[in-house]
């Protein structure tokens, strides 16, 4: 298409087809146009109306989630969630996908996927402290996981060590119902003043709309469509519509912003996203209830012969659209003169609510802006609950494998190894606030220039949620909280990233319907709100979907960090203690998949009421100093969770077994609302705990250099180390062979 | 005590350079932009770590270009203090204010995590403050820390007691098996001839809280106070 033929390209069903709108969503279309689309115009309602853009499966649901609390500043809606952390500070955090572009092309596409998340965060003023990151991966042997693996990895710290924001957090997961369709969901918590936390509603007629950052290129267009699809054998061919990440670029425009927000010129702004240009002036424009005239040919570009079609749908990196002050232009400027970036005027406010494009002088597209914004699709897609499963009777576990075996068997598989061959390629240690690093239950940066601690986690278990989408979702939650809680931090919200199949499928949207239900109904019980989010559905490949992963981003308080607690023994701890009740709960635990093969039963249930007096008890244990020891038991059970503390401290321990009951469900139930705390005070442990009502009994002691269980079946922790530490480098040296 | 930061595109361990001077000196660095073609009067100049200009080039051969590094390299000469870390290393070496060149880790990826090392030469303004035979332990955070020169230049620098620091294991053993990017001879910092500019990969300045789980990196910002008194 040459640069001015925008009218004369006939809009025929096909081509409103291969926009991704469907004959219903095209009346629409021509019902709020008035006449048909031109070229330019499609393009618009293609991508505000993609699924990635409009939410039109999901926002009946995810309004009905929580998103309120006293330190709530800013909930859902805008580019990420603002929460109160005292002294005048707020934490700004998102999650948001990267699941299609990372697939077809990892490194770009996690890189962007990280670059488009602190992007989010430094649009509302904040400087980013600390990322996350949650990645699903096929199974190990699926040829292409390695490759999968290796190139998001790189991607993830390509991007974030340039910036030099730490990432000291995440989790990563293998299972073949990701062989597919990986996810990669990437958080940004940042640090902003409270008092200037900035907003993306457009206002002041005539005021100019400015554009900074890197010039547009042809890269990413239709990006959004993309991710609103499912994949087939032909994905490959999609890969001209991932991004390029440049993040050298991107530090500079998060050090111009900065400078810039220090002004008092910015009357709005929004990062460019999924749907570049489009989006953003849509979403300033339809909060701000005015209407805004584009010139195209003033938009900074990297290409000649670019046309309005292709300005308006890229989706090039590393810019941003605001609003500034009349008369403030020559002013900012100077500023993103200073950091070498583009820097142009390409529009002003209007009091029309009607999106005009012009190009060279000539229309090339005339909109409303509520209708295509605020009157987006919606639907009340029919959905199947989840059957239940039964709970798994540890009478039919063959129980072969020796306790001390099956603890060897799950530290060294591929669920539970240590990921430190992932987090060795992040620097997690730049701005020098990093205190709790990764691979403990939440990473903590000390918010500079105070002695608190702000602790981040990103957390799903998706096999729960698969089995049972309500406890699942619970679950998600509740972990989140409980790893917050591990380190001394107060959990103050979250942020959720839902990942799901095609909603279009009963069975499907009914996952996401009750893993909605779940994570509401803990979020009320534990009064941690949402206050951001993301959907990625139609992760699917050939019709085959994904398992349910509402990845939930938690984000917790330390108010003193002279008072915060780590996972690894040390050396004065003496009285392992379990906090919170078990009654063996063996559904979908990695023993009964490992072990025993079996992927199946009914998740452990969560108990919302005893999670919080727990973690209540678990806050006031370390705020008193009488615990500087604490992880969370999840994945593996208890066995595996005093393992863990051991090798963190190097430090052994012996783990005592239950005088009745069960001994495989007691070593390796994963019961939720749990913790093993390491005390040399036992006793003032066990009455705080009985005090709160809370369960509490003293399961091992810590000393020594091996693991044992009752005085018997010992493991050295060399050797314990060797299986947790060695599966991943050997893994992926496999693939130089 | 004054000191300068150097501040280039894409620098990004700029403040945790000022919280180790500041913390040793007492006073706020100065930091000095890049596109500056002067220098403050200082007694310390640091270049701190990062990805100057995305390091898309060479690690820091675009930043050794800079209009600054004509002004650092004169202070070079006339004997003032400077201490390149990481990225800052880098840049010393393309300026050709040190010897050898930094190239790709041996792994091929970047490596974050904390290394002991052991302080070969006692006897600089950088290292004054540690005792013969001490073994300390920082972080590296970097891609690109692979130390090369040709064996000509290696024998020179261990004749004069220009290897300052060493990548070792707990107990100072120097082997292949305690090397973590395959740097020549262990190599992890250097100074130059007059001892006056010292380049090094690890990061003394994130080892300089009991928050950060050691405090070894600020024996090496006294030294640096010790020498300039």
């Amino acid at each position: 298409m040459s640069a001015n033929d925008f009218n004369s390209t006939p809009i025929t069903p096909e081509l409103v087809k291969e926009h991704g709108l469907n004959e219903e969503e095209y009346k629409l279309v021509l019902e709020i146009m008035g006449r048909e689309p031109n070229i330019n115009e499609l393009g618009i309602f293609s991508v505000m109306w993609s699924e990635h853009c409009s939410y039109k499966s999901s926002k009946k649901w995810l309004k009905t989630l929580p998103t309120k609390a006293d330190w709530v500043i800013q909930g859902p809606g805008e580019n990420a969630g603002v929460i109160d952390i005292g002294d005048g500070l707020a934490a700004v955090f998102k999650m948001e996908s990267h699941n299609h572009p990372s697939f077809i092309e990892p490194y770009q596409g996690a890189a962007t996927g990280v670059g488009g998340i602190m992007r989010d965060v430094f649009t509302m003023g904040a400087r980013p402290v600390a990322n996350l990151n949650a990645l699903r991966f096929g199974e190990p042997d699926h040829p292409k996981t390695r490759h999968l693996l290796s190139g998001v990895v790189e991607g993830i710290g390509g991007y974030g060590n340039c910036m030099g924001v730490p990432t000291i957090g995440g989790e990563t997961d293998f299972h073949a119902s990701y062989n597919g369709n990986i996810l990669v969901n990437a958080m940004t918590v940042g640090l902003a003043n409270a008092d200037n936390i900035f907003y993306s509603a457009a206002a002041g007629i005539g005021n100019p709309v400015v554009y900074v950052g890197s010039k547009t290129g042809r890269d990413g267009i239709h990006g959004a469509t993309m991710a609103s699809a499912e994949f087939d054998d032909d994905s490959d061919e999609k890969r001209p519509t991932v991004q390029v990440g440049d993040p050298f670029t991107e530090k500079l425009l998060l050090e111009a912003c900065l400078e810039l927000m220090a002004t008092d010129m910015i009357v709005a702004i929004q990062d460019m996203g999924a749907a570049g240009l489009t989006s953003s002036s849509f979403e300033m424009a339809s909060k701000g209830g005015v209407g805004v005239e584009l010139w195209l040919d003033k938009v900074p570009m990297r290409e000649e012969g670019m046309t309005p079609y292709e300005l308006m749908l890229s989706e090039s990196q590393e810019r941003m659209l605001m609003v500034l002050k009349p008369g403030c232009e020559d002013a900012a400027k100077a500023i993103f003169d200073k950091w070498e970036l583009d820097f142009a005027v390409i529009g002003t406010l209007t009091d029309t609510k009607r999106m005009v494009l012009k190009w060279h002088g000539e229309t090339a597209g005339d909109l409303p802006i509520d209708p295509l914004a605020e009157a987006s699709p919606e639907y009340d897609r029919p959905w199947e609950p989840t059957p239940k499963q039964d709970r798994i009777d540890p009478a039919s576990l063959s129980g072969k494998a020796s306790h001390i075996d099956a603890l060897k068997t799950l530290i060294a598989s591929p669920d539970l190894a240590s990921r430190r061959w992932i987090w060795e390629q992040y620097d997690h240690l730049v701005m020098g606030n990093t205190i709790v690093r990764p691979g403990g239950d939440a990473g903590v940066v000390r918010v500079e220039g105070t002695n608190k601690g702000l602790a981040a986690t990103a957390d799903c278990t998706p096999r729960y949620v698969m089995a049972d989408p309500v406890e699942g979702g619970k679950q998600a939650v509740a972990e989140a909280y409980r790893n917050l809680v591990a380190t001394g931090a107060k959990p103050l919200a979250i942020t959720d990233n839902m990942n799901f199949g095609n909603p279009e499928r009963p069975r499907i949207m009914g996952q996401f319907v009750g893993a909605c239900q779940g994570i509401g109904e803990a979020c009320i019980a534990l009064e941690f709100p949402v206050v951001s989010g993301n959907v990625s559905l139609y992760n699917e490949t050939n019709g085959v979907g994904i398992m349910p992963t509402p990845a939930i981003g938690g984000v917790g308080l330390i108010s003193d960090l002279s008072h915060h607690a780590t996972i690894g023994l040390k050396r004065d701890d003496s009285a392992l203690i379990m906090i919170g009740a078990a009654t063996g709960e063996l559904g979908q635990s990695l023993y009964l998949k490992t072990l025993e093969g079996r992927e199946e039963g009914a998740p452990p249930p969560v108990d919302l009421n005893a999670e919080k007096r727990a973690g209540t008890l678990i806050l006031e244990l370390i705020e008193l100093g009488l615990v500087r020891t604490c992880h969370d038991i999840a994945d593996g059970g208890l066995l595996v969770t005093v393992a863990e503390m051991c090798l963190a401290g190097n430090i052994g321990a012996d783990v005592f077994l239950p005088e009745k009951g069960s001994e495989i469900a007691w070593l390796f139930g994963e019961d939720q609302g749990r913790y093993v705390i390491a005390t040399r005070d036992p006793d003032k442990v066990l009455n705080a705990a009985s005090s709160a009502n809370v369960a509490a009994v003293i399961i091992g002691q810590a000393g020594g250099d091996a693991l044992s269980i009752d005085g018997d079946a010992k493991v050295t922790l060399s050797e314990l180390r060797e299986l947790s530490e060695g599966w991943m480098p050997s893994y992926m040296a496999e693939a130089l062979q | 005590m004054k000191s300068a930061v150097i501040l280039f595109p894409g620098i990004n361990r700029e403040n945790d350079a000022i919280a180790a001077l500041k913390q040793a000196t007492g006073t706020e660095p100065t930091v000095v932009w890049h596109g500056e073609t002067e220098l403050p009067k200082t007694d310390i100049i640091m270049v701190p770590g990062g990805f100057s200009y995305g390091d898309y080039l060479r690690c820091g051969a675009m930043a050794a270009k800079s209009p600054i590094m004509r002004a650092v390299a004169e202070r070079a000469k006339a004997g003032v203090t400077i201490l390149g870390v990481c990225n800052g290393f880098q840049i010393l070496t393309e300026a050709g204010l040190l010897p050898g060149a930094l190239m790709r880790n041996a792994s091929l990826k970047f490596i974050c995590k904390n290394t002991h090392l052991k302080i070969e030469n006692t006897d600089t303004r950088f290292t004054n403050q540690y005792k013969a035979g001490d073994v300390v332990d920082y972080p590296v955070a970097h891609h690109d820390g692979n130390y090369f020169a040709d064996s000509d230049t290696l024998d020179r620098l261990e004749g004069e007691g220009r290897v300052v620091l060493r990548y070792c294991d707990a107990d100072g053993t120097i082997d292949p098996a305690t090397n973590l990017n395959g740097s020549q001879r262990n190599i992890a910092g250097i100074i130059n001839e007059a001892g006056n500019v010292l380049g090094m990969m690890p990061h003394p300045e994130n080892a300089i809280d009991p928050l950060h789980g050691g405090t070894d990196g600020r024996n090496l910002f006294k030294s640096l106070v010790e020498a300039a008194s």
